[in-house]
């Protein structure tokens, strides 16, 4: 019953406030957003550049291209691998976070979350320095004698993957956290009070209510990991593209800026597209148990 | 009953609540609220969740527009005041103390921002933190004090400017229960030092009775009954505040003239009663301790019987529904459960509410 | 919650630990190897290669670049964000939710969209290869952190706060320059501080707006490593670890690195 605001009657305060953002982000945001837009629509040619003619030619040589589609399929491929590994990895790895006592649990959030605050180039730079034919990977199965010449592992899908995994896999913890620590930590004990085992316990109790966290997690997951650029430009190189890196070789090495903009646009359709279907979805089925 | 009346009535009103009436869309919170506060006295406004008691305190502290109606204080208007200049003294149910401050420093903001003198803010903080007995807490952060410690800075913060009128948000119901009787024998005991006028907002009648000079009961938005705790709890208006304020037994009965006496009968039992009541059928009100457990008149069955220290509350199974009995605790305990009993009761401590069902 | 983790669960743990700390840790070692090539420093430790760093001009300056774009564009965006997180968190104005998404959006955004939008945009507005263009683009993409926090540390004040300073006398400019505003200061803090560290280690986006002439040291890293790997990159790398680490360090001292990246965590009963 608290209307604690009744006596701030200045109508046009809040739009003054917010005016700086809406500024910045129509002139910044908003704005170069459609002008990508535009620009994708328009045409190319390798002489005289970028043309005031405006079709959906772009898109249709995207769609009708192999070349492309087997971009495409591969940046799904490596996104929906990133995000169960991010998983199988993430999720038990932030219960078994939850259920540690102080100094430990502690020291270890440092661990597992404070790579977030390192260059995204740095962290890939290690895996690269691991998965090279003289890296410590390799150089390890050979002194074992598991192997006799180097193993490639650069330029796969499979080094990409784990490497964005390991990026990645911070967001993944907190919001398995996040839900986490929203639970009752009786429930667990009203669970073994019931005469539960720990397992079942955990299979019929714990696990349903992570849902929510690992549903969240694997959404921002699946949505870096499609578009994420530094890490397949650094592991994948040239010989293994996604749509992130083949847009920069196109702004950046083939100058066919209107096909870049429409590949991005296409990219920037797609993740949205997932995210914000996956959100509807998932509210929709969590609605009816919490609300 | 003639005494509750002039005491609404008598007295020079200091605040005035005039048809004073708050919606929200369909929903009446306050319905046309009439009161007179006067100076100087200790009012509560008392009743259960949601009968716009707080809301009437919040439009009073300028935190709720009125849909309708007046907010007088010694005849200037407060309504089209804003809350900053109304010098009105409010301690929060939360008591909101700031906690980037001391406690001196909480005090002290409501002297800054009127621009108080140094010299005379430092004083007036000590006094009002020694007048809360907190003289040595000054340099201590609201998060390192205790809830009755908070509740004390709070109520210096509120008092130490001085206010007309100090308005009490269920300031206590975030205490423990020793420590709010302690707290109500200390909220009772700064009001009268200072003499501020002072209201109340609770939904403990205890409290209420405990602190009041009057108690003012509310039940959907409307005023049910306005007068001195005795007179409230013992001359109840209405079934509501009788059952409200403490617990009471609600029986039909009927009142005849017997050789021209008045009697009041309950089932085949009869007592005398008060002259002034009409003849006829009645609901009647009694409170459980002016029951008695006797050898003869309305027979029971002890049904459930609670030990609690000073008291034994007993619960008896009658023809007139379950009655509600206290008995001091004189050391010989009550008849057991099931055993049969009789109760004999004053006709003069009843009440009646017009006619029975 | 807190019952005990098992044998399997601490085996686990373990596994996760060593994958999470492998990388950086080989980075880290190769940056000490006294080789003029990538290798692990078996013969002993040698600073050689951080001594080559401080020779190279182009790190030294885009390091500087990236330092003075974190601190310029993680205070404008707090000034950008304080305002419109008061106008959210204390207003019902139509356009309200609005503002809340098109704030947030920049966060569901692919980096390599909005690099590709300002690698044009900001040319045809005449910023391109600037430190303005720099700064705004960095300005819409950490925005989001700063308002975030502020709105949480809104969100946790007792809201009676505001009543209890009017009812003292304070006027609302007051009450927000007394009150208020002491009380979000964490919330703002760390927002800089996380926006800060998302513009320092920004690559995706600013790889296709910056120039030879102004480049961040994410991005020179980059393009570096485009080119060869080594032990000179893996010195940077570890630079910028340490970096890390130390403002992992402040970040934790100062406020519990989960606070500012999970919540409390000890304290949602009442929420």
């Amino acid at each position: 019953m608290s209307d604690t605001l009744d006596f701030r009657r200045i109508p046009w305060s809040p739009f003054l406030l917010a005016l700086p953002a809406v500024v910045v982000f129509f002139g910044f945001l908003l704005a170069p957003l459609l002008s990508t837009a535009i620009l994708s629509l328009q045409a190319f040619s390798l002489y005289t550049g970028i043309q005031n003619v405006y079709n959906l030619a772009n898109y249709i040589e995207i769609f009708s291209d192999n070349y492309f589609f087997e971009i495409f399929a591969r940046t799904a491929r490596i996104a929906v691998l990133t995000t169960v590994l991010a998983i199988v990895v993430g999720a038990p790895e932030a219960y078994i976070l939850m259920r540690m006592r102080a100094p430990w649990r502690g020291l270890f959030l440092l661990v597992a979350l404070g790579p977030l605050l390192i260059s995204v180039v740095s962290r890939t730079l290690g895996w690269a320095l691991l998965f090279g034919s003289n890296g410590l990977i390799n150089e390890t199965l050979m002194a074992l004698g598991l192997v006799e010449s180097p193993v490639a592992l650069m330029y796969t899908e499979f080094a990409v993957v784990i490497a964005l995994t390991h990026v990645l896999m911070p967001f993944m913890i907190i919001s398995v956290m996040v839900t986490l620590q929203r639970l009752n930590p009786q429930i667990e004990n009203a669970s073994l009070s019931l005469g539960a085992s720990g397992f079942t316990t955990l299979r019929r109790v714990v696990i349903p209510q992570m849902v929510p966290g690992i549903l969240a997690g694997s959404i921002i997951v699946f949505a870096m990991a499609a578009s994420a650029f530094a890490t397949p430009q650094i592991i994948g190189g040239r010989r293994l593209k996604v749509i992130a890196t083949l847009v920069y070789d196109e702004f950046l090495y083939s100058l066919n800026w209107p096909l870049g903009a429409a590949l991005a646009m296409l990219l920037f359709a797609a993740v949205i597209g997932v995210t914000v279907g996956c959100n509807a979805l998932a509210e929709r089925y969590f609605a009816r148990i919490y609300r | 009953m003639t005494r509750s009346n002039a005491a609404t009535n008598t007295g020079h009103a200091y605040l005035e609540l005039a048809s004073l009436t708050k919606r929200y869309g369909q929903i009446t919170v306050v319905d046309s609220l009439t009161l007179d506060v006067r100076k100087g006295e200790f009012l509560s406004l008392l009743g259960p969740s949601g009968c716009g008691k707080t809301t009437t305190l919040q439009m009073i502290g300028g935190f709720v527009e009125p849909t309708s109606g007046n907010i007088r204080l010694q005849d200037r208007d407060l309504v089209r005041t804003p809350p900053s200049k109304r010098g009105l003294g409010m301690v929060f149910q939360s008591y909101a103390l700031f906690p980037h401050m001391t406690a001196a420093q909480n005090v002290a903001y409501g002297l800054e921002v009127r621009r108080v003198g140094r010299a005379e803010c430092e004083e007036r903080v000590a006094r009002a933190l020694d007048l809360v007995g907190l003289a040595k807490f000054g340099d201590r952060y609201p998060r390192r004090m205790s809830g009755g410690q908070q509740q004390r800075v709070a109520l210096a913060r509120a008092l130490v400017i001085e206010p007309s009128i100090l308005l009490l948000d269920e300031p206590l119901s975030n205490l423990d229960a020793s420590l709010r009787e302690e707290m109500q024998v200390e909220l009772r005991r700064i009001q009268q030092v200072t003499g501020t006028t002072t209201i109340l907002v609770t939904h403990d009648q205890n409290e209420a009775m405990a602190l009041s000079d009057r108690i003012v009961v509310m039940r959907a938005g409307q005023v049910e009954q306005i007068g001195r705790p005795e007179q409230v709890y013992e001359h109840p208006q209405t079934d509501f505040v009788a059952q409200f304020l403490g617990k009471t037994n609600l029986v039909s009965a009927s009142v005849r003239t017997v050789n021209g006496v008045k009697e009041i009968v309950i089932g085949d039992q009869s007592f005398a009663c008060d002259t002034a009541l009409p003849e006829g059928p009645v609901r009647i009100a009694i409170r459980p301790e002016k029951m008695r457990l006797a050898s003869s008149g309305i027979p029971g069955i002890v049904k459930n019987r609670v030990f609690q220290g000073t008291l034994w509350l007993l619960e008896i199974t009658s023809e007139h529904g379950t009655i509600l009995v206290q008995q001091p605790n004189v050391g010989t305990p009550p008849p057991r459960i099931g055993s049969a009993c009789h109760l004999d009761l004053d006709g003069r401590d009843i009440h009646t509410f017009g006619t029975g069902v | 919650m807190r019952g005990r983790n098992g044998f399997w669960a601490l085996a686990f743990h373990t596994l996760f630990v060593i994958f999470v700390l492998a990388p950086i840790a080989v980075v880290c070692l190769i940056a000490f190897t006294p080789e003029s090539y990538l290798a692990m420093p078996t013969n002993g430790f040698s600073l050689r290669w951080f001594e080559a760093l401080l020779d190279n001009r182009d790190f030294v300056t885009s390091f500087q670049t990236s330092l003075m774009l974190g601190l310029l564009s993680a205070s404008a965006a707090a000034l950008v964000a304080i305002p419109a997180s008061i106008a959210i968190v204390r207003y019902r104005f139509p356009g309200r939710l609005f503002l809340l998404t098109l704030c947030m959006s920049p966060l569901m955004i692919p980096s390599i969209v909005l690099g590709v939008a300002f690698l044009r945009y900001l040319s045809q507005i005449g910023l391109g290869s600037t430190m303005p263009g720099l700064i705004l683009s960095h300005v819409i993409i950490i925005l989001p952190f700063i308002l975030r926090t502020v709105m949480n540390s809104f969100g946790s004040l007792d809201p009676a706060l505001d009543n209890a300073a009017a009812s003292l006398g304070s006027s609302p400019w007051t009450t927000f320059r007394r009150v208020t505003f002491p009380l979000i200061v964490p919330g703002v803090v760390s927002g800089w501080i996380l926006a800060f560290i998302t513009s320092f280690d920004e690559v995706t986006m600013t790889i296709f707006i910056a120039s030879p002439g102004l480049t961040t040291l994410p991005v020179r890293l980059m393009l570096y490593i485009e080119d060869s790997i080594d032990p000179l990159v893996a010195a940077v790398s570890a630079v910028l670890i340490a970096l890390a680490v130390l403002t992992m360090l402040i970040i934790d001292r100062l406020f519990g690195l989960d606070k500012i990246l999970i919540g409390n965590i000890d304290s949602d009963k009442n929420s």
